[in-house]
């Protein structure tokens, strides 16, 4: 029985789905974390996990053919737009296959086909070129939406106050979401912020700003939702903050000094997609054996993509002098 | 033959851009004051948001990063933009989005983005606006792998360059001196219509037989005057424009050096690490059994860009520092 979409509740197919989402990032980063370790793989990781709901809300509700942006704490985005996994792992494994022929890594997934559009390195950067794709809707006449991902951190770089105001001035179908996992690298918001919640920012740009608590999964489908809907109708932008936490610190291999043992404990104990998971059974949304089924399929789905990036070569060597340009050779006058 | 058109190298540009956008819809300006009435603070772009409208001619915030922001996203998304930096040293403000952005998305992506956008920037000392709105900067984009590069010296090559510009699938930085935009000494014959100049190749503006004079933009015509110069002395001077320093002609570069034995690069851009490093370099590799004494770099001083008129004067090189380092080649 098909469940009524109704404004203040997801059905059912929809909370399906933000789990698949959810777990699919859960899964994905467990297998990361698990090869980092062993010695398997060397990269730089930025462990998402704990900002689940967060992007699976935004997720649920964008087509195909919506913008993401994101940085390079971005595998929870990457993987809620619907990049496919076996070009994401061999782009994070530098491979010849991967999303960007392993030239960007993961820092700079990009994967136009599935509206992932830029993944920056440089905190807020994104901020001022999602205008540019929201402008490219509104001229084109189109009612896509970018939605643009960025940490605490970022609300405190000069791009975060030109893009804001660009956007409001120019009302364009933008939704910034800042994702406040309470440190900007290694440093906790208290100490880097003025304001107790980043979505206070918002008035001074003449734009709505709305706070959620991001490990809530309706609550976070609820707040993405209406922004998404408002960009979409012509509304303007909108400054969503979805608070949450960082499970591993800053990236692969940080010591987390800086964190309290004891606040990242219970943010791990009530971590939101094993809660999230209890609550789908109790309310009688999905039986445990279909959880358990779709958590299967993920796991394949990894092992295969895991299994296809480490069989894939990496790039030629020629690759270095390609992409620079359109039409420059770059091989001879690179030296 | 079609009488000359003389144009002043402001209305070339002007006519480039309102040529780009009435022959593709997805080209669009945007910057600070440049739509009607004020038309620009140069009134380069002067007149096109009258014709084309407020949502092609996009008049700004004071916020450059916002500008280039929009111009790379817009850009990804199959859009022409246009930006414009009033002043060249405001491109420090925005540096991480051109270096970190435009320049290398094409990279990072594996070649499945692109930004085709044009940043168009006035430069130069000469005007008495001092340090911060008077540099020359090209260097920065240069050394930015990604980044393609236009300075031209003539309003024809100013119309033609940006026409090519604009319809490049690269980001490039268009770069206007703004001595030459309303100044009649720097007027020329523009061809009329869509006449597109293409980069990476460098023009003779005059042909000699002793020693080549490399230059762009404004400095070219330095060096013509440098040749008139010389000429009386018996020195007969070969005088290269590049045009376009990314991609740029090291074919004619080379060619020229090879047959004069001798060359002095020339630009307006402080000497130190400016492109004429680069240039000088390369001829050395290339050339070094071949010439008869080392090149020669004239360029802006090693300073900021002083006020007084005495100190800005003596910052820009002049046509005997031009004289005196093709001496130095010939002693």
């Amino acid at each position: 029985m098909a469940d009524v979409q109704r404004p203040d509740a997801p059905d059912r197919d929809t909370l399906l789905r933000m789990f698949e989402i959810q777990s699919r990032i859960k899964l994905c980063d467990e297998r990361f974390r698990m090869m980092l370790m062993s010695g398997q793989i060397q990269l730089i990781y930025y462990s998402p996990r704990g900002q689940e709901c967060i992007s699976a809300g935004w997720g649920v509700h964008l087509r195909p053919d919506d913008y993401v942006v994101t940085i390079y704490r971005g595998l929870h985005d990457h993987l809620a737009k619907g990049v496919p996994l076996r070009e994401l792992w061999a782009e994070f494994l530098g491979r010849a296959t991967g999303t960007c022929k392993g030239k960007g890594g993961p820092m700079h997934i990009t994967h136009p086909a599935s509206g992932l559009m830029v993944t920056t390195g440089i905190v807020g950067a994104g901020i001022p070129i999602a205008n540019g794709f929201g402008l490219a809707a509104q001229l084109n006449g189109t009612d896509q939406v970018t939605v643009v991902n960025f940490g605490d951190g970022a609300s405190n770089i000069g791009a975060f106050h030109e893009g804001m105001n660009l956007a409001a001035v120019w009302k364009l179908p933008v939704v910034f979401v800042c994702q406040n996992n309470l440190y900007g690298e290694h440093t906790p918001m208290s100490m880097s912020t003025g304001v107790d919640y980043i979505s206070e920012r918002a008035a001074a740009y003449g734009m709505p700003g709305v706070t959620v608590d991001g490990n809530d999964p309706i609550a976070t489908w609820k707040v993405m939702g209406e922004a998404i809907a408002r960009a979409r109708a012509g509304g303007g932008p909108t400054l969503v903050e979805a608070r949450t936490y960082r499970f591993f610190g800053h990236l692969m291999g940080d010591a987390m000094e800086y964190m309290p043992k004891e606040e990242r404990k219970a943010a791990m104990a009530a971590d939101p997609v094993v809660r999230y998971r209890v609550w789908l059974v109790d309310n009688g949304h999905a039986s445990e054996a279909q959880l358990a089924e779709m958590e299967e399929q993920l796991t394949a789905a990894i092992d295969d993509a895991v299994e296809f990036a480490l069989n894939s070569p990496q790039p030629e060597l020629s690759e270095l002098y390609t992409d620079v340009f359109g039409d420059v050779a770059m091989e001879g006058t690179t030296r | 033959m079609s009488e000359p058109r003389i144009m002043l190298t402001a209305m070339a540009i002007n006519e480039a851009m309102d040529i780009a956008m009435g022959l593709d819809d997805k080209v669009f300006l945007l910057g600070e004051d440049i739509a009607e009435p004020s038309g620009g603070v140069y009134k380069v772009t002067n007149g096109l948001s009258t014709k084309y409208g407020a949502q092609r001619v996009r008049k700004t915030p004071i916020s450059e990063q916002a500008i280039i922001g929009a111009a790379i996203g817009a850009a990804i998304a199959g859009f022409r933009p246009v930006a414009e930096i009033m002043i060249m040293d405001f491109l420090a403000v925005c540096l991480d989005q051109v270096t970190n952005h435009a320049a290398k998305i094409r990279y990072m992506s594996g070649g499945q983005t692109t930004v085709p956008m044009v940043i168009r920037t006035s430069a130069g000392a000469g005007r008495g606006f001092g340090a911060q709105h008077s540099e020359l900067l090209e260097a920065f984009a240069i050394h930015s792998p990604g980044m393609k590069v236009a300075v031209p010296s003539t309003p024809a090559d100013a119309k033609g360059l940006l026409l090519t510009a604009i319809f490049d699938d690269d980001p490039v930085l268009f770069v206007e001196q703004m001595m030459m935009y309303w100044d009649k000494t720097y007027a020329g014959d523009v061809p009329e219509g869509d006449v597109r100049v293409p980069f990476g190749k460098a023009a003779i503006r005059r042909e000699g037989a002793d020693v080549t004079l490399i230059s762009y933009g404004r400095q070219m015509y330095d060096c013509l005057a440098a040749a008139e110069l010389l000429a009386v002395d018996g020195v007969s001077c070969e005088v290269i424009d590049l045009r376009t320093l990314v991609p740029w002609d090291e074919q004619a570069v080379m060619a020229s050096v090879a047959g004069t034995s001798r060359a002095v690069v020339v630009h307006e851009a402080v000497t130190r690490c400016g492109f004429g490093a680069e240039l000088s370099s390369r001829i050395h590799e290339e050339l070094f059994g071949q010439l008869s004494a080392a090149v020669q770099r004239v360029g802006g001083a090693n300073t900021p860009v002083p006020y007084a008129s005495n100190l800005e004067a003596a910052f820009v090189p002049q046509v005997a520092d031009i004289v005196a380092a093709v001496k130095r080649t010939n002693s």
